[in-house]
C-alpha cells in the first residue's frame, strides 16, 4: 500500500470560544481549519473542557492525550502520548489517554485514503510529526501564558516534566495552573520541534504504557464490559453458509427462557449475515435462547462449496497466465537458459483472525440518532457505512472509543458487518416496540464461523539459478481472492491488482535481472475475507522467503550469505538480517541437541510497512517428528524507535501470532459449512509452544514506522527453512502442523 | 437464589441454578474483569479462584461454588501473592491488548502460592490453559519469575 507522507497540517484553534469558558486549554491540529463543526459536548462549570482533538489539559494538571487510533494492543495509546509529551515537556505520570471521537477531518489517516482509521501499522508514520506540533504549540502557550503572569520574556522560560519555569525569578507554575491563561493565548502558526538529541521520552527505553493499571485490575473498559442502563443482550443464529437466508424460525422454545425478552430476525446485507437474534436481559439467557431456536434456512442464495474445491480451483488458475502485477526483463527466456529451475506450489489456507474478545458492539438507537459503544478500528468508514444504513447524516452517528481485545484486522472490515448488524438487531428490536440499548454479542463459535478470513491463497512459483547458483528468472503467480475489490478501498486497486495480494512479492528486494509477478483473482469464491495481521505479507512473505531459501540450498551456499549477497541495493534489508544473523551466532555451529533430536535454523528477512524484520527460528526435532521451536532472534528496522519496549514486545507477540498460523491455522470449509468453531480445533499458540525470544533494534534515524504487523511475516518462512535444516525435508504448505517426517 | 462470598463479600444473585459463575460475575454482579473467551474452558480467560483455586468460571455453575471464596482479579490485590503478581505484570509491561491478562494473573498467582519458585516447565503446566493471542508469553513467564523473586 502506498503510504505518502502526510500534508503538514495547519493548527488551529478547534474551538477558541471554548477555550475562554473554563479553566482548561484545548488544542487541535486539523488537515482543515473548516473542522471547527467538530461538535462538543458543553463542558460542567469549572470542569476541565470536553474532549477536543488531540490534547486537553485540565486545571487538574492532568493532559488528557486524545488518541485517533483504537488501542488493540499495540501499544499505540502509549506511542501517541509519548510524541505529545515529549515536545510538551510533560511529566509522563500526568499523561491520560482518550480515544478520539469520530471525525476525519481532524483525524483522518492519509495511509489509509483519508478515513479515520488504524491499519497498515501506519499510526506513528502518520503521527510522528502531528503529534509532536500539538505538544509544541501547546507547550508554546503554556509559555506565553506564564510570560504574560510573570512579567518575564518567554526565551527566559523553561519546561521541564510538566513544570513551567523562570529561573531568573525563581517563579514555577504547573500545566495545570496555567491551563486557563494559556487558553488565552494565540496558537501559534509555527512551532520548532526538538532535534533528536533533546529527546526525553522518545526512544527511552522503557516508559511504562499507559494502559498498564487498568489492563491488570480488572478495570480497562471493553465492549464486552460495557453496560447501559435497561440493556439487552443479542446472540444471533447466523446461517452456517455465508449468504443464506431464514426461511422460517420457531421463536417460542427461546422465548421460554427466563429472561429473553424479545426474538427478532434481520434481513442481512451484501455483507453482513442474515440471521435471528434472542435478546435478555443477560447474556447467558441470550445465549440459552439462542441455543434453543429452531431456524431453517434458505440455503439457495448460499455458497456451497468446500475448501478442497476452491484448492483445486486455484490450483488450475495457477496453470494460467494471470494479470500482470510487476515485470522486467525476460523472465520465460531466462528460465529456458537457466542451469536449474525450482518449481514449486506453496499454499495458505483461510484463517480466523480469533481475537480474545468476540466481535460485539453496543448500540443505542434512536430515530435520528445513533450511538455506538465499540473498539473502532474504522472510526469515519463504519460511521458513514451506518449512516447509510440509517439514512441519517454521519454526525448523527456517534462512535464512543473502547479497548479492544485484540482485532488482528478484524474490527476494521470495509463494510462494517457486524455493527451493520448489531444496528439491524436494534432496528427489528424497535419494530416489536422495544426501545433498549442492545449489545450484539458473538460467542467464541460465531466468530471463529463468522467469516471476513485471511484468503486462502495458492502460489506457483519458478526460479532459475544459472551454473553458479544465482538466480536469474523469478516467476511467482499469486490465486487468491482480492479484499480491497468491491469495497471502498477498490480506488486503490491499479489495472485489476489488488496491492493486498501481491505485497512482499511485487516488490522483492533481491537483485534478479529477470522477474514477474502475475495475479489471478477469482470472483466467483463468495467467502467474505479481510485483512489479517500483516495482510498479503502472510502468505508472500511465506513463499518468497522459503524460496530464496531452496535456491541458497540448491546452490549449496549459506542461506543468510547467499541472501546478503543479493541485498547490494537494498541496505536496510541487509543490515537487519546481519544483525540477526549476528546477534543468533549465525557464524557457529548450532549446538547439538539431545541424543536422538536433530536441530536446525532458519532465517527470513521481510520488508512490510515500510519496516524491515530479520528472524533466526531455532528448532529441535525429536525422533518421533515432533518439534520444538527453542529460541527465535530478530532484529528490526522500524526508524526512529519511539518505545523501544513497545517495539520488543510487537516482535515477540507477531512472533508469537506468526506461529501460531505457523504451527496450527486453518479454517476449512466443506460444503459451504466452515469446519472449526473453538480453540479445540482452531488451536493457536499456548505458553508451552512459544520459544525464547531476543529482539534487537537497528539503530536508525529514518522517519518512523509501524511495529503492529511487520513482526509476523518472516517467523512461518524462518521456522519452515529451520524444519529443512534439521530434517532435509521442505514444507510448503501452511500450516506446517506439529510433526515433521523424514 | 446462591449466596457467594466475592472478594469477601457475600453477594445474593438472583439467578438460575444453570447460570456460570462467569456470567454471574460479570452481569449479575457487575464484576466484568473477569472475561469471556472461549464458554468451553478451552482459553483460561475466565480464570477465578474458588477457595483458592484457579477454576474456570465459564464452565462452572455459580450454583455449584456457593459457600466458597471466590477471588476474581478485582480482589487479587488483596492477597500479598496476588498484589506481586499484578506489580510484576506492570513492571515488565505484559498486557497488550490485556483482554485475557486477568485470567493470567488470576492462574499465575494460583500458581505462585502452591510453587514459590516455579521453573520454566512449571510455569508450561500451569499456564498453557490460558490463552493470549497477542502471545504476551515470554513477559509473562518472565513476570512470573520477577513475581516468585519479589516474594522470596
Amino acid at each position: 500500500m502506498d503510504t505518502p507522507y502526510f500534508p503538514a497540517p495547519a493548527l488551529v484553534n478547534v474551538s477558541r470560544r471554548r477555550f475562554v469558558q473554563g479553566a482548561g486549554l484545548v488544542l487541535g491540529l486539523a488537515l482543515n481549519p473548516a473542522a471547527s463543526r467538530f461538535a462538543v459536548a458543553a463542558p460542567a462549570a469549572g470542569a476541565a473542557f470536553a474532549p477536543n482533538a488531540f490534547l486537553r489539559i485540565g486545571a487538574d494538571n492532568q493532559v488528557v492525550v486524545l488518541a485517533k487510533h483504537l488501542e488493540m494492543g499495540q501499544g499505540v495509546y502509549t506511542g501517541l502520548a509519548t510524541l505529545l509529551a515529549e515536545e510538551l515537556d510533560a511529566d509522563w505520570r500526568q499523561i491520560r489517554v482518550e480515544g478520539a471521537p469520530a471525525d476525519n477531518k481532524l483525524y483522518g489517516n492519509a495511509s489509509l485514503g483519508g478515513i479515520q482509521g488504524t491499519g497498515g501499522s501506519t499510526a506513528m508514520f502518520d503521527s510522528y510529526e502531528p503529534m509532536r506540533r500539538a505538544g509544541a504549540a501547546a507547550r508554546a502557550m503554556l509559555v506565553a501564558a506564564a510570560a504574560q503572569q510573570w512579567k518575564v520574556p518567554a526565551d527566559g522560560i523553561t519546561v521541564s516534566e510538566g513544570v513551567v519555569r523562570h529561573a531568573a525569578s525563581k517563579r514555577e507554575a504547573t500545566f495545570g495552573q496555567l491551563a486557563a491563561a494559556a487558553a488565552r493565548q494565540p496558537v501559534p502558526s509555527e512551532v520548532v520541534l526538538k532535534q533528536p538529541a533533546a529527546f526525553k521520552l522518545i526512544g527511552k527505553d522503557r516508559l511504562p504504557r499507559t494502559d498498564a493499571h487498568a489492563k491488570t485490575d480488572g478495570t480497562a473498559m471493553f465492549t464486552q464490559d460495557i453496560k447501559l442502563p435497561g440493556m439487552l443482550v443479542a446472540v444471533a443464529a447466523h446461517p452456517p453458509r455465508f449468504g443464506a437466508k431464514v426461511r422460517h424460525f420457531d421463536p417460542a422454545p427461546a422465548r421460554a427462557v427466563p429472561g429473553v425478552k424479545a426474538v427478532v430476525e434481520f434481513p442481512g446485507t451484501d455483507s453482513s449475515p442474515a440471521g435471528v437474534a434472542v435478546l435478555a436481559t443477560n447474556t447467558w439467557a441470550a445465549r440459552t435462547g439462542r441455543d434453543a431456536l429452531q431456524v431453517e434456512w434458505d440455503n439457495a442464495p448460499a455458497y456451497g462449496k468446500g475448501s478442497d474445491e476452491i484448492l483445486a480451483q486455484y490450483r488450475e488458475a495457477a496453470g494460467k497466465p494471470g494479470k500482470v502485477a510487476a515485470t522486467k526483463g525476460d523472465v520465460e527466456a531466462a528460465l529456458k537458459q537457466a542451469a536449474k529451475v525450482i518449481e514449486a506450489d506453496y499454499e495458505v489456507p483461510y484463517l480466523a483472525h480469533a481475537a480474545m474478545e468476540p466481535l460485539n458492539c453496543l448500540v443505542r438507537l434512536g430515530d435520528k440518532h445513533c450511538e455506538i459503544w465499540n473498539g473502532e478500528q474504522f472510526q469515519t468508514a463504519d460511521q458513514g457505512t451506518l449512516a447509510k444504513l440509517l439514512g441519517l447524516p454521519p454526525e448523527n452517528i456517534q462512535l464512543n472509543q473502547l479497548y479492544s481485545g485484540g482485532s488482528f484486522g478484524r474490527r476494521a472490515n470495509p463494510h462494517a458487518d457486524y455493527l451493520v448488524e448489531a444496528v439491524s438487531i436494534a432496528q427489528a428490536a424497535r419494530k416489536q416496540g422495544i426501545d433498549a440499548p442492545v449489545k450484539l454479542v458473538y460467542t467464541r463459535e460465531d466468530d471463529t464461523r463468522g467469516g471476513y478470513y485471511r484468503p486462502l491463497n495458492v502460489h506457483r512459483v519458478r526460479l532459475g539459478l544459472d551454473a553458479a547458483g544465482k538466480p536469474v528468472a523469478w516467476h511467482a503467480r499469486l490465486v487468491g481472492q482480492s479484499i480491497m475489490a468491491g469495497t471502498m478501498f477498490a480506488g486503490m486497486m491499479k489495472d485489476g491488482i489488488d496491492p493486498t495480494s501481491v505485497e512482499g512479492q511485487a516488490d522483492l528486494p533481491y537483485e534478479i535481472a529477470n522477474l514477474q509477478v502475475e495475479l489471478h483473482t477469482p470472483e466467483d469464491v463468495r467467502v467474505p475475507i479481510q485483512w489479517f495481521r500483516s495482510v498479503g505479507h502472510t502468505h508472500t512473505g511465506f513463499s518468497s522467503e522459503s524460496l530464496i531459501d531452496e535456491a541458497a540450498a540448491a546452490a549449496g551456499q549459506d542461506p543468510v550469505a547467499y541472501r546478503v549477497q543479493l541485498l547490494a541495493s537494498h541496505p536496510r534489508h541487509r543490515k537487519t538480517l546481519e544483525l540477526a544473523a549476528e546477534r543468533a551466532g549465525w557464524s557457529q555451529p548450532l549446538a547439538a541437541g539431545p541424543q536422538g533430536t536433530r536441530r536446525g535454523r532458519g532465517v527470513a528477512v521481510h520488508e512490510s510497512f515500510g519496516s524491515f524484520v530479520a528472524q533466526v527460528a531455532e528448532v529441535t526435532v525429536a525422533a518421533d517428528g515432533t518439534y520444538k521451536v527453542d529460541r527465535v532472534v530478530c532484529a528490526v528496522d522500524c526508524g526512529v524507535a519511539i518505545n523501544p519496549d513497545v517495539i520488543r514486545a510487537q516482535m515477540e507477540g507477531g512472533i508469537g501470532f506468526g506461529l501460531a498460523t505457523a504451527l496450527h491455522g486453518a479454517i476449512t470449509l466443506k460444503d459451504g459449512e466452515v469446519q472449526q468453531s473453538n480453540f479445540h480445533d482452531y488451536p493457536v499458540l499456548r505458553m508451552n509452544e512459544m520459544p525464547t525470544v531476543e529482539v534487537h533494534i537497528v539503530p536508525s534515524a529514518e522517519h518512523p514506522t509501524g511495529v503492529g504487523e511487520p513482526g509476523v511475516p518472516p517467523v512461518a518462512p524462518a521456522l519452515a527453512n529451520a524444519l529443512f535444516n534439521a530434517t532435509g525435508k521442505r514444507i510448503r504448505t501452511l500450516p506446517l502442523g506439529t510433526t515433521v517426517a523424514a | 437464589m446462591p449466596t457467594l462470598d466475592i472478594n469477601g463479600k457475600p453477594t445474593s444473585l438472583d439467578i438460575p441454578d444453570d447460570m456460570p459463575l462467569l456470567w454471574a460475575l460479570r452481569d449479575v454482579a457487575n464484576l466484568t474483569g473477569t472475561k469471556y473467551g472461549c464458554g468451553m474452558a478451552l482459553c483460561g480467560a475466565c480464570t477465578v479462584h474458588a477457595d483458592g483455586n484457579a477454576i474456570r468460571s465459564c464452565v462452572t455453575p455459580a450454583s455449584a461454588v456457593a459457600g466458597q471464596k471466590i477471588t476474581t482479579i478485582e480482589g487479587v490485590a488483596a492477597d500479598r501473592v496476588g498484589a506481586a503478581v499484578q506489580q510484576a505484570w506492570r513492571d515488565l509491561d505484559v498486557a497488550q491488548c490485556g483482554y485475557c491478562q486477568s485470567g493470567q494473573i488470576m492462574s499465575a498467582t494460583a500458581l505462585l502460592r502452591q510453587n514459590a519458585k516455579p521453573s520454566d516447565e512449571d510455569i508450561d503446566a500451569a499456564m498453557s490453559g490460558n490463552v493470549c493471542r497477542c502471545a504476551t508469553y515470554v513477559r509473562i513467564r518472565a513476570a512470573i519469575h520477577h513475581a516468585a523473586a519479589a516474594l522470596a
